[in-house]
């Protein structure tokens, strides 16, 4: 469903992706990972347009993501994004930022909407938060309000950068488990973690990235498991035995 | 002289009327500077350069006209161009003219003062550039806004004494008559002084208050 096709991109002289080849098929969970500065948040916003690529082709089933191209619009709105600092819209309530894109991009009716904003609400748990602010909410909650505004947009899939990292430790499990729980309904969701313990658990396949390229990328057992890189090997013990 | 009360009683009328006259000229010069003010605020952030060139000449250009020619220009030269316009008109327009760059510029410092996660969230919604603006951009530049916006409401008020110079009869001017043809001038100008505080007084309390509250709000 997101097919990546020998992507390049590079910031002026400095290349970040340096031929991305890899495709995210339909229910898959597929996890992100690599080394800071290896280029996942590159590649991600590549996918609904937040950034450009100078060459090959991303398709969102078989439509080329073109950020300058007027189609790009409703790409978005097909391919939901979650950001690590939540990007809440802060002068609007729970309710509202949940309701904002359906309401306001896809011109759908305002009372149904609202009935399956609070639905989306109260499954990330958030029943009784529906008209407070942003600012009124703990990170946990913010990211899950997120998750929800995502959600009722009724994507087909999900891209999510780092959704845990911006997060104080206790409220790294409330998020997780949302997702857990959208993973079991086989939502297709692409997400940039270092949560390998995460990953280990609900990701279906696993990409990492390495300077630019996809240098291992298989079945979520095999690549966290038995990595056959080298340069795997040595990132996941990194990260997974701390000094 | 007659005593300090019955003087003060004598002048008020007419430097009420001035004071009417500059409250008028404020007020209508306000609400052009700042539609004009976003206008240019809006062009400048489009993104396109069409629209972005030539607001950012038109402020510049403004800005760099003191006060007093651009009224001369509007009072004398027009009229020369065939647009007769009154005193009051012209007192008006040139308030306006010049204030909507400093207003321009202060909206448009908010809008760039906008968290840029706010645009990307905006996008990826998948909201055209119009519509985020309106309804996500916008409303948040304005909070960030409001102080050096009510500065610029204080400045203006303060600034209308200007257009004395093209003889709109407003409370400065009226001051000057009074004090030209009383001598009186301590007491004349006192009053005048006291008059400005009364406006501008309440006006800082006013925007301090709503300051607060929109802060409350966020
Ligand atoms: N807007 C930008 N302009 C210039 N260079 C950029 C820009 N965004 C990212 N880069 C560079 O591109 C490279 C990849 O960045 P990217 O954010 O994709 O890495 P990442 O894998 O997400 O890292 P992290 O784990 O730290 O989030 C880095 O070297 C970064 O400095
Ligand atoms: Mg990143």
């Amino acid at each position: 469903m997101i097919r990546f096709e020998n992507v390049h991109k590079s910031f002026g002289k400095h290349e970040v992706l340096k031929g991305i080849t890899a495709e995210v098929d339909k229910g898959q969970v597929v996890c992100l990972i690599g080394a800071s500065g290896s280029g996942k948040s590159t590649l991600l916003r590549c996918v609904n347009g937040l950034e450009d690529y100078q060459s090959g082709n991303i398709l969102i089933d078989g439509e080329r993501v073109d950020a300058h191209a007027a189609s790009i619009h409703n790409i978005r709105t097909r391919v939901a994004m979650v950001f690590q600092r939540f990007n809440l819209f802060p002068h609007m309530t729970a309710l509202q930022n949940v309701m904002e894109g359906p309401v306001q991009v896809l011109g759908e009716d305002k009372a149904e909407v609202r009935a399956r904003a609070e639905e989306h609400l109260r499954r990330v748990g958030l029943a009784d938060k529906m008209n407070f602010y942003p600012s009124a909410l703990s990170g946990g909650q913010q990211q899950r309000v997120a998750i929800a505004r995502a959600l009722a947009m009724r994507p087909e899939a999900i891209l999510l950068d780092e959704p845990t990292s911006a997060l104080d430790p206790e409220m790294v499990g409330e998020v997780l488990s949302v997702l857990r729980d959208l993973a079991e309904e086989h939502m297709t969701m692409l997400i940039v973690t270092h949560e390998i313990q995460f990953a280990r658990e609900v990701a279906s396949n696993v990409f990492f990235l390495d300077k630019g390229l996809i240098a291992e990328h298989g079945a979520a057992k095999d690549v966290l498991v038995r990595p056959q890189n080298a340069r795997t090997q040595e990132f996941l013990r990194r990260v997974t035995h701390p000094v | 002289m007659s005593p300090l009360s019955e003087r003060i009683q004598d002048y008020l009328p007419l430097l009420l009327t001035g004071l009417w006259q500059t409250v008028a000229v404020t007020a209508l010069a306000l609400v052009l500077a700042s539609a004009l003010g976003l206008l240019w605020s809006i062009m400048r952030s489009s993104g396109s350069r069409w629209l972005e060139l030539p607001a950012r000449y038109v402020v510049e250009f403004l800005r760099g006209i003191p006060i007093l020619v651009v009224l001369f220009y509007i009072y004398f030269v027009m009229p020369e161009l065939g647009l007769d316009l009154t005193a009051f008109q012209a007192g008006v327009i040139g308030l306006a003219l010049t204030y909507s760059c400093y207003i321009g510029e202060t909206f448009r410092g908010g809008i760039e003062a906008v968290d840029k996660g706010q645009v990307e969230a905006a996008k990826s919604i998948g909201m055209k550039h119009g519509k985020m603006m309106r309804r996500i951009v916008l409303p948040q530049a304005f909070r960030i806004a409001l102080p050096p916006y009510g500065n610029n409401v204080v400045m203006l008020l303060k600034d209308s004494s200007q257009v004395s110079v093209i003889s709109v009869a407003e409370l400065t001017m009226q001051g000057k008559m009074l004090a030209s043809s009383t001598f009186d001038n301590m007491t004349v100008f006192t009053m005048v002084a006291a008059l400005y505080l009364c406006l501008t007084i309440p006006l800082n309390f006013l925007m301090r208050r709503v300051e607060l509250k929109m802060g409350a709000a966020k």
